[in-house]
């Protein structure tokens, strides 16, 4: 129950989203667009989230897009359900498929994980492996951008702007995937730590969530794991090396535990998607 | 012929429950009725300097603010709480002020804006610490608390109660033995999670009779507590029992009902309604024990167990509520269900800045057999012998005397060497402990053997059997109906007596306190035993009054009577009979001369020779009987990250008679994946200073669809001559084997002695890699 | 307090009722409709006890607005009459307190409609959004397969 009160608004079209995000903000108020709002609702019951305006994007149609040319436009406000329904994406299915529980994803959409505050985001992982595009609007119009650009962390959008659809080419949703959640015990709930990882041009590319407080993909560390001078063992110590923030310590697991389960699964993913081949 | 005992009949509650039209105490709703909702502490251990509800009273809709008053101090066995925290508060989450208004997320917004100030006190975050010298005493008035007798706080200490067991010479039972092992075994509080969170509604009528509408298991507990602590007649405090959304113990407190009286109080009586939130359940509520033992075994090389030395310190946190009695229950049971000739165990309930504790299923039987059955595994393999013939070797056979020196007989102890053997049968034993399956993957067993009594004391249960003029009976029982089907067995019982129908026995859902017969509480799996007892005697006592208007419609002796088929016919001459409908409401003679009058069955049951435990020796008789199985688990085991499968679990119980065959296979089956869940996931993980992080459902680890294993269950049926039918309790067996059968298994399958819960594959692998380190 | 009006179809039934854009569905549902059969355990989207039917798909109630319903198709347990689903949770007996149960058998029914020829890891897939303490799943198992045997019987001619 959330015990702040907010205005709702549902607009039709992104142009109106827009103005009426600025219109609210003039106002005075904290405008955020709701997208699945599970976040909003659950985090807003504790006040870790506060707004007393909530604009719903899933009126629009643009957010609800599903187009498959050369290559594949996601809308934002589609469903996690909606994602898995559609076919068309394995490597993202695989891994939005282990986000929350079936009747969750009902509710969940892509660009509300890909937003979130939540620290996992694990719909992220098979976007920036797969060198995704997104599109954006603000009231200077549409861009489109590299996944990889935005995100650092989080997705950095400017106040107002708004996460349209993300774009993959189908070249990259062919290539051989891989990815792993490890909880801390049992079958549904937060990761441990997810891995997901992506052969490409003869190279292991490796993205991670549960590890540190945000999702990364990190070059220092793929170069590592790729490095074919060094045995399998060796270049996932090396790769190690490259973890870009301190790792989690929390109820899931303790911050060795996460390395020791990252082991576990950089060997398992070097086995199956190639470059065991120097492990002498 | 049987007409109803052993069979399936269908739940009584059934419609109500799948068509969503089953009332649980939340599902009142009323205009008139106002809301309540809490602050809590947001330290484990503090003074409280100042609370500041100013910003708090200007919320729209909020009618009164109520601070914790110091006195009075509640408590079932110590009274040793206040209401809510009024000076200090001992516990994170602990209630601190309440907030009424028209609207629950007004009340939530008031709540919110009530400013605490806390000067920090030093925390204590184990029983361990709170037994070193010098801690922090968490109850400087523990030698001043009114208590009830046999219960001993320690002065100075903190120590809520010490139960000892001396029984036989424990140094003669060391020099007699040829091996000892010795090891120390740990696991944190957790909680109860049923899937209702508590739930109280109170109002207070114009002429003073206090309403109480809850999710509870001990209805009329509430309403002796209510009387007492408040000053109230009994006979003005009426508690309301609609179905309660699982309890598993955690609804035998008392708590939120008394916050919530407060409240009405302050708004004149209004009916008040408080619901928990789901964080406030796990952790301002009533929690599960932690435990840290010590235990010693010594046996002769032939496997005999010769001396047990344990000592068991039960986290109570920051309160006793039921923390004695579980201490007691744990030292009287400290053995689990072998034959040691030399006992000496030290049972002590500690206060510590944890969530304070109440009873779980199984009353500290599963958490002290975790200790006791890992330490006859480690001996066992210590003597190599199998962990099975070890157990087989000293298990309690009648004869035999139990820790608290009472001797057993064949009614009140099961038989175990057949459950075992059973086991060794389903689990296909000769196999062998260990299967590997694949490079990394090894299939293992683990066993453990139980028992189980309840160490209650004067609880009884009445019975009332009102019948319709069509010869239908009404059954109304104090028993709250929280999901163990015991009203509808009480409705078999019934059946299988009058030899009807069962359809034409109507039981009475809710429990009204007012009108209905005591039943002492819905817990300790007692509830088919003393109200099955009850409703036995009153249907004697209908029959009695059946037989007697009818002698006279029939012009003979009553004696010469029988009831059965809805009739009441001469033994010998069965087509000479009266209908049960035509003299249920007394009998008019064709002259018009009428007898009898609506027929009324009354009956009670107390349980008997039951004792108090003496103080040096713990000498006594704690419970009724004891009811014995033995469990297993089967798991799949990767040995290169310590995840594993629970593949399938082993029951074998001996229950007496199966009085209801899908209840009890239910009971049975989720009470072991209860179990499960303990033993493998569910902890409350407390940071340095007792704040529980995340006490939520979505990090807790509650078992789902898929986590379960394959139930292997069976039945032996060992009568209880007291029991109805000769029915022992089991609504706990199933559960209190399973951590240790568990934890057996991953101990072999790690090859690694595993002496903490929960068993995530995170601290099978610090147990490992410590292991290797050493 | 701000409450505005909208209108719900629930149960085949369009009801108009005032709502704070705050108050999620579960809450109107209970606390303003009297449909009591939703319940709450968490609020949080963690135990499933709140489930109900929003156009075909199963959701649980306390993660939706309330004013997200409107032009929705909204069905809950009240519903809910004589569904093989129910029958079967009773012949299995799928429950013990009963208070997991509307979520339960709202997401099973989902569930057949949706995949009367669902799979075992389907069925998985989905029971795993609702909690349930009493029961070791076994009978929830036996009774949602049971189930869909007798729909994909019935689909089947
Ligand atoms: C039971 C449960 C289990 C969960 N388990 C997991 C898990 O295992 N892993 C995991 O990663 N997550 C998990 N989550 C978290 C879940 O991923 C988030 O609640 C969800 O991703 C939010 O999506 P939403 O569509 O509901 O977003 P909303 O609540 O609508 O929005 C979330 C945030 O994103 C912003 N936003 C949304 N859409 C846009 C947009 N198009 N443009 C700009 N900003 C936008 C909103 O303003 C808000 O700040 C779980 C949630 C639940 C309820
Ligand atoms: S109350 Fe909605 S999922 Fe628990
Ligand atoms: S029947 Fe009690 S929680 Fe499922």
């Amino acid at each position: 129950m959330i015990s702040y009160d907010f205005d709702y608004h549902k607009p039709t079209a992104i142009q109106e989203a827009l103005e009426l995000f600025q219109a609210l903000k003039k106002q005075g108020k904290k405008p955020v667009y709701f997208s699945g709002g599970t976040e909003i609702i659950t985090l807003g019951r504790v006040n870790e989230l506060v707004t007393d305006a909530v604009i719903d994007i899933k009126a629009i149609p643009e957010c609800n897009t599903y187009k498959q040319d050369n290559r594949l436009i996601l809308g934002a406000a589609l469903t996690l359900t909606n994602v898995l329904d559609l076919q068309s994406f394995p490597f993202l299915e695989k891994a939005v498929a282990e986000i929350a529980d079936n009747t969750a994803r009902n509710k969940i959409t892509l660009g509300g994980n890909i937003c979130a505050n939540i620290i996992y985001r694990e719909a992220v992982l098979p976007l920036l492996l797969t060198d995704s595009r997104i599109l954006l609007a603000s009231l200077d119009g549409l861009t489109e951008k590299p996944i990889s650009e935005l995100f650092h962390q989080e997705l950095q959008l400017k106040d107002g702007e708004l996460l349209v659809q993300v774009m993959t080419d189908l070249e990259a949703i062919q290539l051989p995937f891989y990815i792993v959640k490890k909880r801390r015990q049992w079958g549904v709930g937060y990761p441990l730590i997810t891995v997901a990882a992506l052969r490409k041009q003869n190279k292991v590319h490796v993205a991670i969530s549960g590890l540190c407080s945000f999702p990364f993909r990190n070059k220092q560390m793929e170069d590592s794991l790729n490095n074919e001078q060094l045995s399998i063992d060796e270049r996932i110590e090396a790769a190690l090396k490259h973890i870009p923030a301190t790792v989690l310590d929390d109820v899931h697991g303790s911050d060795a535990y996460r390395i020791f389960v990252l082991k576990n699964t950089l060997r398992d993913i070097l086995r199956v998607l190639g470059g065991a081949e120097n492990d002498g | 012929m049987n007409w109803s005992i052993g069979k399936s009949p269908t739940r009584k509650d059934s419609l109500e429950k799948v068509t969503g039209a089953a009332k649980y105490t939340a599902d009142f709703i009323g205009a008139q009725m106002l809301h309540v909702k809490l602050a809590v502490s947001s330290h484990a251990h503090a003074k409280l300097k100042k609370i500041d509800t100013a910003k708090a009273k200007q919320v729209p809709g909020v009618h009164a603010i109520i601070l914790g008053p110091a006195s009075p101090l509640t408590g079932d066995e110590v009274k040793d709480r206040p209401i809510m925290a009024s000076d200090t508060v001992r516990y994170y989450g602990e209630p601190i002020a309440a907030v009424v208004a028209d609207h629950p997320f007004q009340a939530k917004k008031a709540a919110e804006l009530i400013e605490v100030t806390y000067e920090p006190l030093p925390v204590i975050n184990s029983p361990k610490e709170a037994l070193q010298p010098g801690a922090t005493l968490l109850h400087k008035d523990l030698a001043t608390y009114e208590k009830i007798p046999h219960v001993y706080p320690e002065a100075n200490t903190n120590i809520a109660n010490r139960t000892k067991i001396r029984k036989g010479n424990i140094s003669q039972g060391w020099d007699e033995s040829d091996i000892t092992i010795e090891e120390n075994f740990s696991f944190s509080p957790s909680d109860h999670t049923a899937m209702e969170t508590r739930c109280t509604i109170v109002e207070i009528k114009p002429d003073g009779v206090v309403h109480i509408t809850s999710s509870t298991q001990a209805p009329y507990k509430i309403k002796k507590q209510f009387a007492e602590i408040f000053g109230l007649e009994e006979g003005k405090v009426v508690v309301h029992a609609p179905f309660v959304g699982g309890g598993y113990g955690g609804k035998v407190a008392t708590q939120l009902e008394f916050i919530a009286y407060l409240a009405s109080v302050a708004v004149g009586g209004k009916p008040v309604k408080l619901l928990y939130t789901r964080e406030e359940d796990m952790v301002s509520a009533p929690v599960r024990i932690g435990l840290d033992a010590s235990i010693k075994l010594g046996a002769t090389k032939e496997g005999k167990l010769t001396a047990a030395e344990i000592t068991y310190l039960i986290d109570s946190g920051a309160y006793s509520d039921k923390g004695s009695m579980l201490t007691k229950a744990a030292a009287a049971t400290c053995t689990g269900p072998y034959n040691i000739e030399n006992v000496s165990c030290d049972a002590l309930c500690v206060y510590t800045n944890h969530p304070y504790v109440t009873a779980y299923r199984g009353f500290s039987h599963s958490e002290i057999l975790f200790v006791f059955e890992r330490a006859m595994d480690i001996l066992a393999k210590k003597l190599k012998m199998d962990p099975l013939v070890l157990r087989e070797k000293n298990v309690f056979l009648p004869g035999m005397t139990t820790p608290t020196q009472t001797v057993l007989n064949h009614s009140t102890v099961g038989n175990l060497p057949n459950c075992i053997d059973k086991l060794k049968d389903l689990m296909n034993w000769d196999e062998g402990m260990v299967v590997r399956v694949a490079d990394n993957k090894l299939r293992v067993k683990g066993i453990s053997c139980s028992w189980k009594t309840s160490t209650i004391s004067g609880a009884s249960s009445g019975v009332v059997l009102l019948f319709n003029p069509d010869g239908s009976v009404n059954v109304l029982s104090g028993i709250v109906e929280i999901g163990m089907g015991t009203k509808t067995i009480l409705a078999q019982l019934l059946a299988e007596r009058l030899k009807m129908d069962i359809n034409k026995i109507h039981v009475q859902m809710e429990v009204d306190t007012k009108v209905i017969p005591e039943h002492y509480k819905t817990a300790a799996s007692r509830g088919t035993l003393l109200a099955g007892r009850a409703l036995l005697k009153a249907a004697d006592d209908a029959v009695s009054q059946l037989k007697h208007i009818a002698s006279h419609v029939l012009t003979c002796s009553p004696d010469d009577l029988e009831v059965g088929y809805e009739k009441v016919y001469v033994r010998d001459e069965p087509e000479t009979f009266v209908q049960v409908k035509d003299i249920c409401y007394g009998y008019e003679f064709p002259n018009g001369n009428s007898i009898g009058g609506q027929v009324i069955g009354r009956g009670n049951y107390t349980l008997r020779h039951l004792t108090n435990l003496d103080y040096e020796t713990g000498a006594g008789k704690s419970g009724p009987e004891w009811t014995v199985g033995a469990q297993g688990v089967e798991i799949e085991f990767d040995t290169t990250d310590y995840t594993y499968k629970l593949l399938n679990a082993y029951s074998v119980i001996d229950i007496g008679k199966v009085l209801h065959y899908k209840a009890a296979m239910g009971q049975v089956m989720g009470a072991m994946s209860m179990g499960l869940n303990h033993a493998s996931a569910e902890t409350f993980q407390f940071t340095q200073d007792a704040i529980i992080s995340s006490p939520r459902l979505r990090t807790y680890g509650t078992f789902r669809y898929g986590d379960h294993p394959q139930y292997h269950v069976h039945f032996f049926e060992t009568p209880h001559l007291d029991g109805p039918y000769g029915a022992r309790g089991v609504g706990e067996n199933g559960l209190i084997g399973m951590p240790a059968a568990l934890a057996n298994s991953l101990s072999i399958a790690a090859g690694v002695e595993l002496t903490k819960l929960p068993l995530t594959p995170e601290s099978i692998w610090r147990a490992k890699e410590g292991d290797e380190e050493k | 307090m701000d409450e505005n009006a909208i209108t719900l179809s629930i149960n085949g039934r369009d009801t108009t009722c005032f709502v704070r854009n705050a108050a999620t569905l579960l809450y109107i549902l209970r606390e303003k409709l009297g449909l009591t059969g939703a319940k709450p355990g968490c609020l949080n989207g963690d135990c499933g006890a709140c489930t109900i039917d929003v156009d075909g798909e199963p959701m649980k109630s306390c993660l939706m607005l309330a004013v997200e319903g409107e032009g929705k198709k909204i069905t809950t347990i009240e519903g809910m009459k004589q569904t093989t689903i129910q029958s079967q949770f009773i012949e299995k007996f799928a429950f013990q307190c009963g208070y997991c149960t509307p979520g339960f058998i709202m997401n099973c029914h989902a569930l057949i409609q949706k995949h009367p020829d669902a799979t075992d890891d389907m069925i998985k897939n989905w029971m795993e959004s609702n909690i349930c303490r009493c029961t070791g799943y076994k009978e929830i198992e036996d009774a949602v397969k049971t189930a869909l045997r007798q729909a994909n019987q019935n689909t089947d001619g």
